[in-house]
């Protein structure tokens, strides 16, 4: 049998053809384009088209006052929003030294955490229904739909979020809130270990996972792959500990990491996350102090001249707000370095040679959002 | 294993002490001389980093510390293009400016050093007639970010890619030759990424009409 690479530097001996996958199609979890070279069922390239959903919202950044740019963050990764929220306000409290109160960032926290879980609870039922488990996307988005309940309460939304704002928080959490936080997380914890009982000990999941798609640490750190992908690699790499921010240090959780890097070792990353942002929620609960939830902020916002970071840490991985300022009301430049664009740059690396099958369940195991990418 | 700021200063500084002045300067380097040549206005807006080493690098530090951290470390040569920042103020905690044609021995400082690729982007300073590039580097496993940048022409914005050394940057370079024209001297391939396939035009310039 000829093995892939020997038909390449053979032409004639195998043809290779080239299977175009989306933009539209079902296993591509949106608007994203492959162009794959096949050798038969081998891939021998995977080219990623991306693009389709682009929306230039850097530009729309210097169109804007600092405070209209806000609800643009939430519109970047669709299914992080509030990470995205909270990047962009701390970079502007950042640069214009404004104070946060307390009560603010442990709501911060505990919003965050609640979104990482219905983040990671999609890509769970959408990763499942990429290897063809159809059903367990029914059981987690009943969960989600009860996060998505208590936070579209506080929030005013349910999926594109402006919860965050300059100073704080826009709006306070109500009683209601907290008892029902409580619940889902008294009620969560059962189901995961339904989840870990049916989904992943199940024998067929870790065949398609297992040894599929290895990824080397080395390879994230070229890249830049972060969340999830560099912590199935054996790094535990978090921007919550590596550049700590908000009440993060005060709270007690830890970084999930698996050694092998395969496919299966990001899923289990993921489903460990779940158990630590629960523990981050309780202990937000526990400790929420009392107070304001908006601190005072200046009524027109000129941050001074100059550039200014702020890296979080989205449900996807390290997402980084560039600020450049020039003392006026309007930014002069924003930049959005988002994890999905990055997570998916090492695609067409890792995916050679791999069979078809084998590539779908690599790149679902990156944790794709596509408008994300795209920006 | 892990290179301290320190390390860090001490390798960039002897990168950018390298540079030749040229006497009829047709690329300006961003070193810390070429500020006030450039008629940039020294600690004006925009742009407090190349003023100078007074502007920035004591952000955060009292005049004490300050004494006490120059005297324990003295700068290198040229000590303008490299600055350690206050995380809390900035977000990130060195920043150097390196000559466009220092990029990639840049990039291999940091690679060697166990850096990941955060991102690159441009800036446009059209008031000055350049073009900013800025490169994002992240530690995995040690605390530490850094910011290397360089400044072009905008007439003629070329710097050479560092693909070859951060496989990663090829989509940053391509992305980042979208929205600006930014040339990647040696990069593989620089259509459209994120623009439609035939787009000839670079929306994040300052000067770009829709």
């Amino acid at each position: 049998m000829t093995s892939p690479a020997d038909s390449a530097v053979r032409p004639g001996v195998n043809e290779t053809f080239v299977l175009n996958l989306g933009p539209q199609h079902p296993a591509a979890h949106g608007v994203l384009r492959v162009k794959m070279t096949m050798d038969g069922e081998y891939v021998m390239r995977a080219e990623p088209v991306i693009g389709y959903i682009h929306r230039m919202h850097e530009k729309m950044g210097e169109n804007r006052t600092w405070a209209q740019f806000l609800p643009n963050t939430g519109r970047i990764d669709y299914l992080s929003a509030l990470h995205y929220n909270h990047a962009y306000v701390a970079a502007v409290e950042r640069a214009l030294k404004i104070e946060v109160p307390r009560r603010a960032e442990f709501l911060r926290v505990i919003t965050s955490e609640m979104n990482r879980i219905s983040s990671h609870l999609v890509w769970w039922s959408a990763y499942l229904i990429d290897l063809g488990g159809l059903t367990p996307l029914l059981y987690a988005f009943d969960d989600r739909e009860k996060l998505l309940d208590l936070l579209e309460a506080v929030t005013g939304s349910r999926l594109t979020y402006t919860y965050f704002r300059f100073g704080g928080v826009y709006n306070d959490v109500d009683e209601a809130f907290l008892r029902g936080t409580r619940q889902f997380v008294r009620e969560f914890r059962p189901r995961l270990k339904m989840y870990r009982d049916l989904v992943t000990d199940n024998i067929i999941l870790r065949k398609r996972l297992e040894n599929i798609g290895p990824i080397s640490a080395e390879q994230c750190r070229k890249y830049g792959a972060t969340g999830p992908v560099i912590r199935g690699s054996g790094v535990a790499y978090d921007v919550r500990r590596a550049e700590p921010y908000s009440v993060y240090p005060e709270l007690d959780f830890e970084i999930p990491t698996r050694p092998e890097g395969d496919s299966m070792a990001r899923y289990l990353v993921h489903m460990a996350e779940l158990e630590q942002s629960l523990r981050i929620i309780e202990q937000g609960l526990d400790r929420l102090p009392d107070g304001p939830v908006l601190g005072k902020v200046p009524r027109v916002l000129r941050p001074p001249a100059g550039d200014y970071c702020f890296a979080v840490e989205a449900a996807r991985g390290r997402f980084m707000v560039r600020l450049v300022s020039d003392g006026k009301d309007i930014p002069y430049r924003v930049k959005l370095r988002t994890p999905s664009f990055s997570n998916l740059s090492l695609f067409e690396e890792t995916s050679r040679g791999m069979i078809l099958p084998d590539a779908l369940a690599l790149m679902g195991s990156l944790d794709l959002v596509i408008p994300d990418i795209d920006r | 294993m892990n290179p301290t700021l320190d390390q860090l200063c001490e390798q960039f500084g002897r990168l950018v002490g390298t540079v030749p002045v040229p006497s009829k300067p047709p690329v300006p380097t961003a070193s810390s001389s070429v500020g006030p040549a450039l008629g940039l206005p020294v600690a004006a807006s925009g742009e407090g980093r190349v003023a100078g080493p007074a502007s920035e690098s004591g952000a955060g530090l009292r005049p004490a510390d300050q004494a006490a951290k120059m005297a324990a470390h003295p700068p290198p040569a040229p000590t303008g293009p490299i600055q350690k920042t206050d995380h809390a103020a900035k977000g990130y905690d060195l920043d150097v400016t390196v000559a466009p044609t220092q990029i990639v021995m840049a990039a291999e400082i940091m690679d060697r050093a166990g850096f990941g690729l955060d991102a690159i982007t441009g800036v446009d300073w059209l008031a000055q007639e350049q073009m900013e590039v800025v490169y994002d580097y992240f530690h995995p496993t040690a605390p530490g970010r850094v910011a290397v940048r360089t400044r072009v022409p905008r007439a003629r914005p070329e710097v050479p890619t560092i693909a070859a050394v951060f496989p990663g940057a090829n989509w940053h370079e391509r992305e980042t030759h979208d929205f600006f024209g930014l040339v990647f001297a040696g990069h593989p391939d620089l259509s459209p990424f994120l623009l439609p396939e035939d787009a000839t035009f670079h929306p994040l310039r300052k000067d770009y009409q829709p």
